[in-house]
């Protein structure tokens, strides 16, 4: 008589002779995992190194400025050649005015482009070039919208301005805005318009009331993008905006920039610029980086 | 099935002025000669009259243009450029495709729930509330937004989270949210198509016993694939086909009936065939 355990144990082995018991574990020095480990150590070490320029720059800006922040530095204003002291309040207030002035030229109208282009007109010949030109903004050099600037404004207003310099950002700003509002607005679910159109909207009334709502983070993400980059821009100032040692008190006359600012105390031969033009690239920094964490904070789904 | 049978939920009351009468009181006319997209002929000669406190269902192969013509009634085909509309459909004794009528005006009075839960990307609140802020509502919008959301069977589940996003429901229950967002502002007839088909059969049954709660109020025109769906709540059912003679496939009106009558004893040999399940 056969016991029943061994019978057990024969199947098992029949059934291991007919088919091999695949191996699940891992196969540390297999070829297939050996490269894919090869890989993984490679596209590490290109994220490292990108990475380094990024942190050995943000590591000089704390240990330089950071030292030389304060209350004077922040509300004083520039020094003179061999003066100790002062600070940068006044280039503050003009990046931020100019700044301003920018995205109040540079939203409404590029929001309503972006309408335009995704809902109103989205297949027009108008809506296929301007998109196109718009895209072409996108990588212009940002000189050249400071060129721009000047020939249209401080030529005609005769005297270097924030007006000019917002003007020159806000060209700079349109482009973004008009491509990622389009990308927001499109992006809201036809069946969405769907509802609205079929409760009794009209098209100004599905615009209004579900497409810019319901894009809206997506808009305001572009938006605080457009505005972190014009708010680094320096080369569209030179032309514009120039600068001055002075708060700005009338919309006419040259404005100072923390970016214009940088770009001359970092080549003076006094230590204290230089240290000025250190704290000053760390408030930039700071102003972007908070810009970008709102982006971020607005731009997350909402469930 | 009605009221009676969910005491917690409490009906619609009068929508509109009910008239005492035997015959079917037909509320929306609809006499289709020939709807086109572009050139193509997609339904032709179909008669469909919807009737207050009654479902009227419309079942048919894919394709035979039960779509169309429920769109037709409130006139949301007209946001396709190359829909064309040949025929009448006589709303309180005017063509409501007549050249003075303006079809935003129409979908306010004739509402729609569309076979995809589309809620607004707003609060449960604001969706249900929708409609009454675009018709300027003056009076208690909370008070009309509780009644909506009991009329569909919603209020219990959502009334602690009114703020929450509607996305933030599930998918029967923003299909009721949406339901909700048509009755909120009383439309005297509901266009329902294939309200069901992304739900699940218990969520299904909710919203079934739902229009059976709303006919009492409304006249509802339902499109659905679902035949023991066209059983349970329909009243009248209309029957399309898809006629190939011409070289297109256009739909047209096959036989329209009794919903009993439709699936027990029909007059066609296309509808028994269909009812019986003998083609699709
Ligand atoms: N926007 C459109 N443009 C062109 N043709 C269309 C459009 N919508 C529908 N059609 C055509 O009209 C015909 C009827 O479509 P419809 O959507 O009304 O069918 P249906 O009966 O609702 O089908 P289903 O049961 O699959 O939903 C189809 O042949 C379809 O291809
Ligand atoms: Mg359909």
């Amino acid at each position: 008589m056969i016991p029943v355990a061994s019978m057990v144990d024969d199947d098992a082995a029949m059934a291991a002779a007919v088919r091999a018991i695949p191996r699940l574990e891992r196969q540390t020095f297999e070829s297939r995992a050996l490269k894919s480990g090869l890989l993984t150590t490679l596209t590490w070490a290109a994220a490292l190194l990108a990475a380094v320029p990024l942190f050995s720059v943000l590591y000089m800006l704390v240990v330089e400025g950071g030292a030389r922040i304060d209350l004077e530095a922040l509300t004083a204003l520039p020094p003179a050649g061999f003066e100790q002291g002062g600070g940068f309040g006044n280039a503050i207030v003009g990046t931020l005015l100019m700044v301003g002035i920018a995205s109040a030229i540079a939203v409404p109208l590029g929001i309503v482009a972006a309408i335009y282009l995704s809902i109103l007109g989205a297949h027009t010949r108008v809506a296929r070039v301007s998109r196109f030109l718009a895209k072409v903004l996108t990588g212009l050099p940002s000189i050249l919208a400071g060129v721009f600037a000047y020939a249209a404004v401080v030529l005609w207003m005769g005297s270097y301005s924030a007006i000019a310099g917002g003007v020159a950002l806000g060209m700079l700003m349109l482009p973004t805005v008009v491509l990622t509002a389009e990308e927001a607005m499109k992006e809201v679910p036809q069946r969405m318009k769907d509802a609205a159109f079929g409760m009794g909207c009209t098209r100004s009334q599905v615009i209004w009331s579900v497409v810019l709502p319901t894009g809206l983070p997506g808009i305001l993400t572009g938006v605080m993008l457009a505005v972190a980059g014009a708010a680094g821009e320096s080369a569209p100032l030179l032309f514009t905006a120039l600068f001055s040692n002075y708060y700005v008190s009338e919309m006419v006359e040259p404005t100072a920039s923390l970016s214009i600012l940088i770009y001359n105390f970092s080549a003076m031969p006094f230590d204290n610029q230089i240290s000025l033009a250190w704290a000053a690239s760390l408030v930039l920094v700071f102003m972007v980086l908070i810009i970008n964490i709102l982006a971020r904070l607005i731009g997350q789904p909402k469930v | 099935m009605n009221a009676t049978m969910t005491p917690n939920r409490v009906t619609i009351q009068e929508a509109a002025p009910v008239k005492k009468t035997a015959i079917d009181d037909v509320v929306l006319d609809c006499k289709v000669r020939k709807i086109h997209y572009g050139d193509f002929l997609a339904v032709r000669d179909s008669n469909v009259p919807i009737a207050r406190k009654q479902i009227t269902g419309f079942i048919g192969p894919s394709g035979c243009g039960k779509s169309t013509v429920l769109r037709s009634l409130n006139r949301m085909n007209d946001l396709i450029d190359v829909f064309r509309f040949d025929g009448q459909v006589t709303y309180h004794g005017k063509d409501i495709y007549a050249r003075d009528v303006d079809p935003v005006v129409v979908r306010r009075y004739i509402g729609m729930v569309f076979q995809q839960p589309n809620p607004f990307s707003m609060s449960i609140f604001d969706n249900v509330a929708f409609g009454l802020k675009l018709n300027r509502f003056k009076g208690d919008t909370h008070e009309k937004v509780e009644k909506a959301l009991r009329g569909a069977a919603l209020w219990d589940e959502v009334k602690g989270k009114l703020k929450n996003s509607g996305l933030s429901l599930s998918g029967g229950q923003q299909q009721r949210l949406c339901i909700a967002r048509a009755i909120a502002t009383e439309p005297e007839v509901l266009l329902m198509d294939e309200p069901c088909s992304a739900l699940d059969p218990i969520a299904t049954r909710q919203v079934e016993e739902l229009m059976l709660e709303l006919k009492e109020n409304f006249a509802v025109a339902l499109v659905t694939h679902n035949m023991q769906q066209a059983t349970r709540v329909a009243d009248k059912t209309a029957f399309f086909g898809v006629d190939m003679s011409a070289g297109g496939r256009t739909g047209y009106l096959v036989e329209m009936g009794d919903t009993d009558q439709i699936f027990n004893h029909p007059r066609e040999q296309l509808t028994r065939q269909y009812v019986a399940g003998e083609f699709s």
